[in-house]
């Protein structure tokens, strides 16, 4: 990415940084994107290893890739690497932050998910993993209330038809066969050609 | 609950089977894979009820790290332990990260142009939607909650208008709500 900064990183730093993700991983109940702020602060306002246009464009670039949303870290980390000296430490760069990232909660998660399997006769096990299913189901309808909302308002006009391509896809895969790809590529062509 | 546990049903024939199913899964996942995962895994293949989703989803929502991470860790390690957890985690970050680093390296500024924007912008409202979708389909669950489905469905509102409307935040709504809605399922149900 040009507009980048020139960094001489020692490996304290790129231990600092991987501690810091390792802690920012335990904290990221909700996922990693809700640790965002968090980043913003540590990357480019207290150490100056990403600019704040680089962290954006890690953030807009993910989402606009197939992916789960966390690849997002491993951007941050690929352009920390490239402000520090190019490719290889860019690739060392990604390793240090995904891996840190990721390392304390799927160990975590999978020896609860493991321990909860193994024990899921219990009534305490089985009351936990039924008793939250109101809880996540509703999660999932206010994460998409809460993306269509922040989506409709990126718009430069026109929020209603935005909502309006949301409701629907809801409804048509909610009740209908339709493939997710067909509508998401409907989406993307509407919007491609000016009329969101 | 344990309705369909006596006759067999699909799952995952191998390791190979579960890193490319999760792979496929998460190329489809534009603005999220959890949409895709629900869709693929519970209506199409049929690996898990929607009963088990919900329970699955529930303890990687729960865990700090990224919940779609972890909900590929859950089902992996569900089928072939260790060794199915390490393949769908493979499965669902090896090739997108390939792709996003093609991306990032040939077409660096490629969001800021306006048809790109705008595509983005039509693909995130359909991709807001599906997740919604994804939550309606998972509400038919409820009807057979041991809370009654009054209860559940009371539970399910209200948490989503403290967290969309009012916009508390998960650590205030998972140790309130959960915990109470536990504590209740926990004297409904036998041991």
């Amino acid at each position: 990415m040009s507009g980048g900064l020139v960094l001489n990183l020692q490996w304290t730093d790129w231990l600092s940084l991987f501690g810091h993700y390792l802690l920012l991983s335990m904290l990221s109940v909700g996922g990693a994107i809700s640790t965002t702020s968090e980043m913003h602060r540590y990357l480019v306002e207290e150490h100056h290893w990403l600019t704040a246009s680089q962290f954006n464009a890690s953030i807009a670039i993910a989402q606009a890739a197939p992916g789960p949303n966390v690849l997002f870290v491993a951007l941050m980390g690929w352009n920390v690497g490239m402000n520090a000296g190019g490719m290889p430490l860019a690739f060392f760069g990604m390793l240090v932050t995904m891996v840190g990232i990721l390392l304390p909660s799927t160990t975590l998660t999978y020896l609860a998910a493991q321990w909860g399997h193994r024990n899921r006769e219990l009534r305490a096990v089985r009351a936990f993993k039924v008793g939250m299913g109101p809880i996540v189901i509703a999660l999932l309808l206010a994460t998409s209330w809460v993306l269509a909302n922040t989506n409709a308002h990126a718009a430069v006009g026109g929020e209603w038809k935005l909502w309006l391509i949301s409701i629907l896809s809801a409804l048509l895969i909610w009740r209908t066969r339709i493939h997710l790809l067909v509508l998401l590529a409907f989406g993307a062509l509407l919007g491609g050609l000016g009329l969101l | 609950m344990n309705t369909s546990t006596a006759q067999p049903r699909p799952q995952p024939r191998s390791l190979a089977d579960l890193f490319i199913s999760f792979t496929l899964l998460a190329l489809q996942g534009f603005g999220g894979v959890l949409a895709v995962v629900q869709h693929n895994l519970v209506e199409k293949k049929k690996w898990l009820t929607r009963e088990e989703f919900v329970e699955e989803w529930a303890v990687a929502q729960i865990m700090p790290g990224p919940n779609v991470v972890n909900l590929a860790l859950v089902i992996g390690g569900r089928y072939f332990g260790l060794r199915g957890a390490l393949a769908a985690l493979a499965g669902m970050l090896l090739v997108p990260l390939m792709l996003l680093l093609l991306l990032a390296i040939t077409y660096a500024h490629v969001s800021d142009h306006p048809g790109i924007a705008g595509a983005l912008r039509g693909m995130g409202a359909v991709a807001a939607g599906l997740i919604g979708a994804s939550g309606l389909k998972l509400a038919s669950t409820l009807k057979t909650h041991p809370l009654g489905h009054v209860l559940a469905i009371v539970f399910c509102v209200l948490t989503l208008i403290v967290i969309a409307a009012f916009r508390w935040p998960l650590y205030v709504v998972l140790p309130v709500f959960g915990g109470l809605s536990c504590f209740l399922t926990y004297r409904k149900i036998k041991s």
